[in-house]
């Protein structure tokens, strides 16, 4: 057994742990950190097949952005989170019974098949040599070339994602002082200064 | 030797504890929104994996996009979550019962 089989035994092992620890562990903070672990290991399984771009982009935009975003979420919500696993044993047979289903059809798909003859010359972007054109370049000449249109569909779909994110989540309050820029700058030292003439020893 | 068969049934197992996650905590959806990008994830080492035994880009191109759309889901139920909290002050799913405007 080679290092990169090892890599991938360890590799695989955390990521099937951390996916785990995800949905049994207790406390949501937890959940969140155990799911960072298994999307860094899957994040190591990419480099290891030579996707280094999508592992790279995963590391970056899922650990740095998306798991940041739910544990600020999880942190935010003052819920008692013990209250809503109350019932989770309950489930456990439930779970079971269906996750074991699922993973015996999935099982049916193993056995002893093969890529197709024709599979070779159906690709439709043949991957190139790593040693003339790195992974990232490759990719970056496939999107913006054949996949311009999609690309930036992605990038529409980011952009609604966050105008509703924002307009979802943002709230005016009433009952907060603002400052009111325009009535700041027509504000005029004559109507809003007066000058009295206060005689001596008399006052007001 | 390491075949496509090792990726295929990791994610295999990665998916079914997607599910089972979603079954499991039936109550809390901070939860259930990380058991489908657990899911997400399994489908992507899938994708990763086919392109790498094929020697066809196009699957890594494909999980691009899967990442793009499984961000936005997040971030958009998330904000359907705190805005769930602010007017509710709970997360539990069987409150979301009530469809008035």
């Amino acid at each position: 057994m080679g290092v990169a089989d090892l890599v991938f035994y360890l590799f695989a092992i955390t990521t099937l742990v951390g996916g785990l620890m995800t949905v049994v562990s207790k406390n949501p903070v937890h959940s969140v950190l155990w799911l960072v672990s298994a999307f860094l290991s899957a994040a190591g399984l990419f480099i290891l097949l030579g996707a280094e771009f999508v592992a790279m982009l995963l590391v970056i935009v899922y650990v740095g952005a998306v798991m940041v975003l739910f544990l600020f979420v999880v942190m935010m919500l003052d819920v008692d989170y013990e209250e809503l696993r109350g019932q989770m044993a309950k489930y456990v047979p439930l779970a079971l019974l269906i996750g074991t289903i699922f993973l015996m059809d999935l099982g049916l798909a193993f056995g002893n098949w093969e890529f197709a003859e024709t599979a070779k010359a159906a690709r439709a972007a043949p991957a190139p040599d790593p040693g003339e054109l790195h992974n990232t370049a490759a990719l970056g000449r496939l999107i913006y070339d054949d996949y311009i249109y999609l690309f930036q569909a992605a990038g529409l779909i980011l952009l609604v994602a966050m105008v509703g994110a924002i307009v979802l989540s943002l709230r005016h309050r009433k009952d907060v002082k603002r400052q009111n820029v325009v009535e700041q700058m027509h504000r005029d030292p004559a109507k809003s200064m007066e000058l009295k003439d206060v005689k001596p020893g008399q006052g007001l | 030797m390491i075949g496509l068969e090792h990726y295929l049934s990791l994610a295999a197992g990665l998916f079914v504890i997607g599910i089972f996650g979603i079954f499991l905590n039936r109550k809390n959806v901070i939860i259930l929104l990380m058991s489908i990008e657990l899911m997400l994830l399994a489908v992507n080492i899938n994708l990763v994996a086919f392109s790498y035994f094929l020697g066809d880009l196009v699957g890594q191109v494909f999980t691009l996009f899967v990442l793009t759309v499984a961000a936005a889901e997040a971030s958009i139920g998330l904000a359907i979550l705190v805005v769930f909290y602010r007017n509710r002050g709970s997360i539990e799913v069987e409150d979301v019962n009530v469809m008035k405007g």
